[in-house]
């Protein structure tokens, strides 16, 4: 049976970890290499990289923090964070990840998508989007109507796109993406829980594998996240950096909660 | 050594890395003359079958490969490069593969009233069939990385390890000295890592 998949995500700027991570026995919790290959110990199922500078410049940093994991970790790797073209995709995938995600670059040229989906294939091309609710659906006709509305925000939360978050994963999943990375703003940085109402109306509309984010603050709402939606993988940052929880404790909460996880 | 068939498919590097990590000598290469001298042969592959089959041809691989099986070196298909050991795809139309295990490649489907995403993509587990050297480490419920659409067909007898995924997905294929593994075997943590060291030892 396919399982669940736990994903912890690492913050960088500049070839450093931003936040800083509470591993014990780990000398340099600022290196990124060290920390993925704790979270592989510890039975991580995916790593995310996020380059939260991003910059033209520190792109090189970052395919070279994603080659030197790749000599170590031999888990599936996934970097996001400032890619604007579908060469930004072939640099880091040559360098050992296994999939990239874009955010902003994507509202602004949808066609990134296709170009790195036909370039690459769609299994290594991800589209996260950074969701919060708006209001509510006023649209009779909309099969969401009198429920939250959710806009895609980009350029790190701080611009409304105006578009509606459902249609564009939907439309993103026509283009090429081959797995969506669900942020809720709304709940991230809560720890109160992921967002159920916005994964159950992108699982809903798409067929492509969603990644729940934004929430995961205990062990109870990552059972929640599987057992009220059909989310295929779950994020989460802080808890496992500050040391709460291993991936492992998720796991075991997962596994008694009868959720197949590895 | 182990070649690495480069023939512009797929993240060849992280198999090159994983058999660093072993301790095994990798080397991606292209050429004909470094299939006839290795030791043992990795084809990896992402992409599609009728793609990945004019790559080896226009680089005039197919034969060097189809002898070097035959002689009995050891050969490690990889995702489609495990699916372009059989005999047909059916990806874009029918395309001879390199013919090394009989069956063929079809669309995964899922069942009729069943709700499974395509592709087949994550940790999934896997049940030893038919015990063999490169699966000596496995145990039935191990899991490894998946990442496809298409699925081999081919007879129980040429089946090490089996997936299930709403159908039968043979995860690992063998005739003699050929396997082929539809999944990612250096993306799978300690289990894949033991499978390569038990290709590798061959």
């Amino acid at each position: 049976m396919l399982a669940k998949r736990i994903i912890p995500c690492l913050d960088v700027k500049d070839g450093k970890v931003v936040k800083g991570v509470n591993f014990l026995e780990l000398k340099d919790v600022g290196d990124p290499v060290a920390c993925a290959v704790e979270y592989n110990r510890q039975g991580a199922d995916e790593v995310v990289f996020l380059d939260i500078m991003a910059s033209h410049e520190g792109r090189g940093t970052m395919v070279d923090v994603v080659r030197r994991t790749a000599e170590k970790v031999f888990i599936p790797l996934t970097v996001g964070g400032g890619i604007r073209t579908a060469d930004d995709f072939h640099d880091l995938l040559r360098a050992g990840a296994d999939k990239v995600s874009v955010n902003s670059a994507a509202v602004v040229n949808p066609s990134i998508l296709s170009e790195a989906a036909y370039r690459f294939g769609n299994q290594c091309v991800v589209i996260a989007i950074d969701g919060k609710r708006v209001g509510t659906d006023d649209d009779p006709d909309s099969p969401r109507y009198g429920k939250s509305k959710f806009h895609v925000f980009t350029e790190g939360g701080r611009r409304d796109s105006g578009l509606d978050v459902v249609r564009w994963a939907r439309k993103a999943e026509s283009l090429g993406a081959g797995e969506i990375l669900l942020t809720s703003m709304d709940t991230d940085g809560t720890k109160a829980g992921f967002d159920l109402e916005m994964l159950n109306a992108v699982c809903e509309a798409v067929s492509i594998p969603v990644i729940a984010s934004g929430g995961g603050g205990s062990l109870e709402s990552f059972v929640e996240v599987f057992e009220e939606t059909n989310a295929d993988a779950a994020l989460a940052a802080s808890i496992f950096h500050y040391g709460e929880y291993e991936v492992n404790d998720v796991k075991a909460a997962l596994r008694a909660a009868h959720v197949p996880v590895r | 050594m182990i070649a690495v068939i480069d023939y512009g498919a797929g993240n060849i590097f992280s198999v090159k890395n994983a058999l660093a990590f072993l301790g095994f000598e990798g080397k991606l290469t292209g050429n004909a003359a470094d299939i006839r001298t290795a030791d043992h042969l990795i084809l990896p592959g992402v992409g599609a079958f009728p793609d990945a089959m004019r790559m080896l041809a226009e680089r005039g691989l197919i034969e060097a490969i189809r002898t070097e099986a035959a002689a009995g070196k050891p050969l490690l298909g990889i995702c489609l490069g495990m699916q372009i050991l059989f005999e047909r795809g059916f990806e874009f139309g029918e395309t001879q593969g390199l013919g090394l295990i009989d069956g063929f490649v079809d669309k995964l489907e899922p069942p009729p009233g069943e709700n499974l995403k395509i592709p087949h993509m994550g940790w999934d587990s896997m049940e030893v069939v038919n015990p063999t050297p490169v699966s000596r480490t496995v145990t039935n419920g191990d899991m490894v990385y998946f990442v496809h659409s298409y699925k081999a067909v081919t007879p129980r007898e040429n089946i090490s390890l089996l997936a299930c995924y709403g159908q039968e997905v043979p995860a690992l294929v063998f005739r003699g000295n050929v396997y082929g593994a539809q999944f990612h075997p250096e993306k799978s943590g300690d289990v894949g890592l033991n499978i390569l060291r038990s290709f590798a030892e061959l």
